[in-house]
């Protein structure tokens, strides 16, 4: 346990140094970052100060270095457009993105599982044709488009939600949030409805696939057999055995709502990273860029690392440890 | 009045190319205490009319007609949540594969005290008590430790202990064992046939044990119904099946079983195979193998009669048909039943 736990963290790290390779190429390939923050009027003399001042110079791997240590105590340099440290700005904008991302998550998880439970149970029921029909449409449309929709029947015709921003916000410490406030909720529906509804309608096909599978499983049959209720045949036997490729995809699908914020950030104006993201994409800000790439990176690290660790919760056959299979019948 | 009586039951599946019968009208009866033996190729219906009994056929396989009593009361027609209550705790359940049979999730302590409770008021100190003593009574070493351990834990033998100490763990009075042995080493399946005769005849419960090695049924069951193509070919106690068989099926089924000591140089087998639900012949279904037909077996279906001590399903043995008297003579003189007995028993 221990042994797999170091050894996936060492696997991490060299999964965030590789990421950390493609950022840093990034200043070096996407134009002159001196030509970036400087004026036209710059004498070519003042330019190649700046250059030796900012270590410009020096060899790929010296430069490359300094960049990993300084990344790894959470400094990214300071953005060309802003003038502020990337890192500030990101601790900044982190907390609309990850509560977004939560949210939606926590909306997609709670609905889609026992809309996928009860579709697998009731295969044939007209519910579950329609719930299985119109997981099509969710999987089908695009982000944007649930967004624009969205507002244009809550905010433009109900005038029932607001159609862009977090709301009323209220400070703990570093962290603005917008879970505190009524305003902050209301603003917060439709947006992780628009970016949780994909994953809602994935977990729900899921789950019910897996269900489906499950049920025809001896051990269910055998379970039956031995007279237990349909609560614990379903939910007791059945549903932990869907688990563990829930928990895969439900990890996997975290990232990516993280990762992919930037499109309903934008729809809905939500002052997130993702949103900052785009902004730096159009005026080139590179150390803005190169830090949320790191970041999101890292994001999915972890996730990955939790997900892993999950599966020993869940499924007894990967604790080694516990002993092997012994004594014959 | 016997333990479980079946009547007339047949069980058919519709599907989109018509409606397919895997039993066709078979009758028959347990006793308490009593193990039958239920043999036949696979597709006989063997295992349907054990999942009938306990109710769990797969849709959209269902109880077409015929009726299903235990200890007297009808159980084939009981809305779902009667019948579980007497899944497992009246009437037990043994498959065929052990190592699928239990939940890999759950320690098999666990599974024990989850159904224990189910049909009991037991408490969980109580339960998990009665766990660790039917783990011991079905010959798990180290009870006390075994019992939090995962079924990935126990070897396939062991676990199929596990599977009969939880279709045992209430004491129902009928426990429906299919293919038991059938996915094991075969030096472990002698041990679990030992194990399971031993237990049902010290708790006195009666097994319906659906097989299709005849070894198997020679040395545990106290009667043995042949099934062929949904229907029953002949039943009777195990020593008249087998040492004097009468349905010319039954015969070729001993014949096809290897005994040492026996000095015949080639296996007898049946020619042809076993026809498939959606074309079984009309008159007698086995007749197209069967060297011994004549034109009323082509035509006529022929129902179960009592030939000596058993039961029969074969125009060789109707009164009428003179004719066929000497072919039906030379038929049970030629059965080779006693190497087969000799051979499984030592």
């Amino acid at each position: 346990m221990v042994a797999f736990i170091l050894r996936r963290l060492i696997q991490s790290l060299f999964v965030m140094f590789f990421v950390a390779l493609v950022s840093f190429s990034m200043f070096r390939f996407v134009g002159d970052p001196v030509n970036q923050m400087v004026g036209i009027e710059t004498s070519i003399a003042e330019r190649e100060a700046l250059r030796e001042r900012l270590g410009l110079n020096d060899p790929f791997m010296v430069q490359f270095g300094r960049y990993i240590g300084k990344a790894a105590t959470g400094e990214f340099g300071i953005s060309y457009q802003h003038k502020r440290p990337v890192a500030e700005m990101l601790v900044e904008r982190m907390p609309a993105t990850l509560e977004l991302a939560l949210v939606s998550a926590v909306f997609s998880l709670l609905l889609g599982v026992p809309m996928g439970v009860y579709a697998g149970l009731n295969r044939d029921g007209f519910i579950s044709k329609v719930l299985l029909s119109v997981s099509l449409v969710g999987i089908s449309l695009p982000t944007f488009l649930i967004g624009i929709l969205l507002i244009f029947f809550f905010s433009v015709q109900l005038n029932l939600l607001p159609s862009f921003g977090r709301g009323g916000l209220i400070d703990i410490g570093l962290w603005k949030t917008g879970l505190l406030t009524i305003d902050g909720w209301k603003s917060l529906i439709m947006p992780s409805i628009t970016l949780g509804l994909f994953q809602l309608t994935l977990i729900m096909r899921l789950v019910r696939s897996e269900m489906l599978e499950v049920l025809r499983t001896d051990y269910i049959k055998f379970a039956r057999a031995r007279g237990l209720t349909n609560r614990a045949v379903h939910f007791g036997h059945a549903l932990k055995n869907t688990l563990v490729p829930v928990i895969t995809i439900t990890g996997l699908q975290l990232g990516s709502i993280i990762a992919f914020a930037i499109i309903t950030e934008t729809v809905f104006q939500w002052p997130g990273m993702g949103q900052m993201f785009l902004q730096a994409v159009t005026t080139v800000d590179i150390p803005i860029m190169a830090a949320y790439l790191m970041l999101i990176a890292f994001f999915f690290v972890v996730i990955n690392l939790i997900v892993d660790l999950l599966y020993y919760v869940v499924d007894p056959r990967l604790r080694v440890d516990t002993g092997k299979a012994s004594g014959h019948g | 009045m016997p333990l479980l009586e079946v009547e007339n039951l047949v069980v058919e599946f519709p599907t989109r190319r018509g409606t397919l019968t895997a039993v066709n009208d078979i009758s028959l009866h347990i006793d308490e205490g009593e193990v039958l033996g239920v043999v036949g190729e696979s597709g006989a219906g063997k295992s349907m009319t054990g999942a009938a009994i306990i109710g769990l056929l797969e849709p959209p396989g269902r109880v077409a007609s015929g009726r299903i009593l235990l200890e007297g009361e009808r159980i084939d027609n009981l809305p779902y949540e009667k019948m579980r209550r007497i899944r497992g705790k009246r009437i037990g359940a043994i498959f065929q594969d052990p190592l699928t049979s239990l939940n890999p999730l759950y320690s098999v302590g666990r599974q024990l005290v989850e159904t224990i409770q189910t049909h009991t008021d037991l408490s969980p100190t109580q339960a998990r008590a009665r766990a660790i003593e039917l783990l011991t009574e079905v010959g798990i070493p180290a009870p006390e430790r075994r019992v939090d351990q995962y079924p990935h834990q126990f070897s396939g033998g062991m676990r199929q202990r596990v599977v009969i100490a939880l279709a045992l763990c209430v004491n129902p009075r009928l426990i429906i064992a299919d293919e038991p042995t059938t996915a094991l080493d075969v030096s472990i399946q002698a041990q679990i046939i030992a194990l399971l005769k031993r237990l049902c005849r010290e708790h006195g419960t009666a097994v319906m044990l659906v097989t299709h090695d005849m070894g198997v049924i020679a040395e545990t069951a106290d009667r043995v119904a042949v099934m062929y193509a949904g229907r029953i070919a002949e039943i009777g106690p195990v020593r008249e099946v087998i040492k004097n068989a009468k349905h010319p099926y039954t015969h070729g089924l001993m014949g096809s079983i290897p005994s040492i000591g026996h000095d015949s140089e080639r296996l007898e087998q049946i020619p042809g195979s076993m026809p498939r639900l959606t074309d079984i012949p009309t008159g007698c279904a086995f007749n197209p193998r069967c060297p011994h037909a004549f034109d009323k077996c082509r035509t006529v279906r022929p129902d179960l009669l009592p030939i000596e001590d058993s039961w029969t399903a074969c125009w060789l043995y109707d009164g009428e048909e003179g004719r066929n008297k000497e072919a039906s003579k030379k038929l049970v003189a030629e059965t080779k039943a006693d190497a087969v007995l000799e051979g499984n028993n030592g």
